[in-house]
């Protein structure tokens, strides 16, 4: 591999990871201090419900699951691993099949949304530019996410999971601030793309409807149902 | 015992003409914007109907208000749970077509056709696609004056019970008007269905808001509703619900609905009650009780007990005199005419309403008709519309009070036409309604002359308990949405805050008469 080919390598995976973590985080802290009216989920469900119920719950459970996966496989430290006796092969059928599984959920899902953003005249007249490219860049990565299964099984057949650890190993790098590109300089390229588009997932949150992630109201659960607001300024 | 007070309505159904101006003032103020085209805060429906949105009292359909579930209160959508668990997709949300698909018309048509011999026409246009519609088939008012077919209308959820068929003959028809508002509910299921916490109820007068910078467009509150009258802006993907026009109540005028009401049927007062009692009073359990368990939370504006207890949580005494002077306690609880609209949804609604009497002068004068003790007004349970029907809509069914108050609204009109017409003041019939003559007098004044300072006893908010300087905040900001009214509330921020305030000393000189 040539000079040019390796400094794009460091660009990529070296420093670019670095930089769509920071708009993620200043962006998303900007937007929220900023534009709160504009932090929304931008339902389109008034607008059409018929078969919502199926394709966006396929999409969302399928996301939130791959989302959850990728954070614990890649960043969860190795002697978790070991203590609950699961081998790294073990480790890589998991993420094979479970991924698989979600990412499929995920792909019937999606397609369907997009599907209905773009055929329907009421969501697509009402849909932003920004709606339909980042559901379309979310299906595409989940793409090359679904392609890399074939890649890894082939690995498997042979016994290696050395591609999964090293992945795991750079994002680890990455988190812990001695970023180390090296690592993935050498896997195919469908894990490059796929990381490449993933990483440009966190750049474009922060620009589009993606935030409403931020806002999951968990602590619904256990708050209370009314809810009184005084004028009364409160003694601080 | 914890008072609150609360901006409260009647509606005297009595007067209502079904003009709709309340409903057209009302979207020229709040909801003439994109987005919001569909939304009416004020709609007027007529009755028999299934109204707007579509068959919106079928709860078994929308599943929107509280039910008891196991004696225990519960939304009837179900619980905090099933609610994240349903966020991607609210089952029971109404698809905008139950409201309807909003439209225009294509104007420029008519002036820019070219010369021809047929006059051009201007075809609707969707106000979400911009395409034209090939025929609008549905409106926020398609029923108005009985328009439809009888089948369609029954379907209305007023008319359980009630044997149907013999209200579609023409001779036996009945049409109300039901001018229909958010009712700033006590026990409100939109705040309790809202997953981010955005709709709340202010202390102060009660008027339930969405904070629009934190509604996320969960759509919860839409579906949890009873009445519908929460809405979706699906240009900015947040709820929008009436505001009771707050920012008119605040410096005392009454809101633009009541305020441009032709037939003077609306009245906005203030109502003192007890909010350590809302739970329990909403978890009665026989439904057809609830509308007496409402008039039990409401509390006494005179009773030094209740005045001692207003003033210590903080309620100004301009509050507590308007609240002696309420119109609305006085329909409600003092003469017992006015009823919340369905009390079954159990969410303690705050827009009360009068019953209305019905005409059958025609029958009357052929003798068809058994009559009052004055030889000249018929009894309650002979009026056209069905006393079940107005109690399906006002108590759950219940149909003693309804009777008792369309009795004494008889009795009243009795009173007078003895007093005008016979010269001679006949107080039989208020005896058997069971009203004084003072009391007749009084409720002649509110509902028939309706006088505006009679109708309308609103005390101002109090800003000062907000601002620490309002002279120095004039001319800082108006009414917008975004951020530009906004400083934010957060305690940490990104950026300098706003110096939003002058410099301008807030003390006042001191006097000139001390001397």
């Amino acid at each position: 591999m040539n000079e040019s080919m390796y400094s794009w390598n460091n660009l990529i995976f070296g420093f670019y990871p670095y930089i769509a973590l920071s708009v993620f985080v200043i962006g998303s802290w900007i937007r929220f201090d900023r534009e709160q009216y504009g932090w929304t989920s931008a339902s389109s469900q008034l607008l059409s419900t018929a078969g919502l119920r199926l394709s966006s719950n396929l999409f969302h459970i399928g996301v939130i699951g791959i989302f959850f996966g990728h954070l614990v496989g890649l960043l969860a430290p190795y002697a978790i691993w070991g203590t609950i006796g699961l081998s790294s092969l073990g480790k890589q059928n998991i993420a094979m099949y479970g991924g698989g599984f979600l990412g499929i959920l995920c792909m019937i899902g999606g397609v369907m949304l997009l599907w209905r953003r773009m055929t329907n005249p009421r969501v697509r007249a009402t849909s932003r530019t920004s709606d339909i490219f980042i559901l379309a860049w979310v299906l595409i990565t989940l793409g090359f996410g679904l392609a890399t299964t074939f890649t890894t099984a082939h690995h498997a057949a042979q016994g290696s999971a050395d591609t999964m650890m090293a992945m795991a190993q750079w994002a680890k790098s990455i988190v812990l601030f001695s970023p180390k590109p090296e690592l993935v300089s050498n896997v195919e390229m469908v894990f490059r793309i796929h990381l490449f588009f993933g990483l440009s997932l966190f750049l474009l949150f922060p620009f589009t409807r993606l935030v409403h992630i931020w806002s999951f109201p968990i602590g619904y659960l256990t708050r209370s149902y009314q809810i009184v607001r005084t004028k009364r300024r409160i003694a601080e | 015992m914890k008072v609150r007070a609360q901006f409260a309505f009647v509606f005297n159904l009595d007067k209502c003409i079904g003009c709709h101006t309340c409903s057209v003032t009302c979207k020229n103020t709040w909801t003439n914007r994109k987005g919001v085209e569909y939304v009416w805060f004020n709609n007027v429906e007529s009755k028999p109907g299934i109204g707007y949105p579509k068959q919106w009292e079928n709860q078994e359909k929308w599943k929107g208000g509280w039910m008891l579930n196991g004696g225990k209160l519960e939304l009837k959508s179900g619980g905090r749970l099933s609610k994240l668990l349903n966020i991607f997709a609210n089952p029971d949300l109404p698809q905008i077509d139950e409201y309807y698909e909003p439209f225009t018309y294509n104007y420029a048509r008519l002036q820019n056709a070219p010369l021809s011999e047929a006059a051009p026409t201007a075809r609707p246009l969707s106000m979400i696609t911009g395409d034209p519609m090939e025929k609008i088939t549905w409106g926020p008012n398609w029923e108005d004056d009985l328009a439809g077919e009888y089948a369609k209308r029954s379907v209305d959820k007023n008319m359980d019970n009630i044997q149907k068929e013999m209200y579609g003959q023409f001779e036996n028809t009945f049409n109300l008007y039901l001018p229909r508002i958010c009712n700033h509910c006590l026990n409100p299921a939109c705040v309790a269905a809202c997953p981010s916490g955005s709709l709340y109820k202010r202390e102060e007068d009660g008027i339930v808001l969405v904070d629009q910078d934190k509604c996320r467009g969960w759509r919860f509150c839409m579906s949890a509703c009873p009445y519908k009258k929460v809405y979706y802006n699906w240009e900015s993907g947040k709820a929008e619900k009436c505001i009771a026009c707050y920012p008119r109540v605040e410096s005392g005028m009454a809101t633009i609905c009541s305020e441009s009401c032709v037939g003077r049927i609306r009245y906005n007062g203030i109502m003192l009650y007890d909010a350590d009692r809302i739970e329990e009073l909403a978890s009665t359990t026989n439904e057809q009780d609830l509308y007496e368990a409402q008039c039990s939370i409401f509390l006494d504006p005179n009773d030094p007990e209740v005045i001692a207890a207003a003033r210590a949580e903080g309620i100004n005494e301009d509050w507590i005199i308007a609240a002696q002077k309420s119109p609305i306690y006085k329909m409600a609880i003092d003469w017992k005419i006015a009823f919340p609209m369905h009390p079954e949804f159990r969410t303690l609604p705050m827009v009360w309403y009068v019953p209305p009497l019905s005409p059958v002068q025609s029958q009357i004068d052929q003798g068809n008709l058994p009559l009052g003790p004055d030889g000249a007004i018929p009894q309650a349970g002979t009026m056209r519309t069905p006393v079940r029907y107005l109690a399906n809509l006002l108590t759950a069914g219940k149909e003693a009070p309804i009777v008792s108050a369309l009795n004494r609204l008889i009795a009243m009109r009795s009173y007078q036409r003895s007093v005008h017409v016979e010269g001679i003041a006949d107080t039989r019939p208020l005896v058997a309604a069971g009203i004084t003559e003072d009391q007749a007098k009084e409720m002649y004044r509110y509902l028939a002359i309706a006088n505006y300072e009679d109708r309308f006893v609103i005390p101002t908010g109090h800003e000062e308990e907000r601002l620490d300087d309002a002279y120095g905040f004039q001319g800082q900001n108006g009414f917008t949405f975004g951020n530009s009214s906004s400083a934010g509330i957060s305690k940490v921020t990104l950026f300098p805050r706003r110096r939003k305030e002058t410099l301008e000393p807030a003390e006042l000189a001191p006097s000139a008469d001390k001397s």
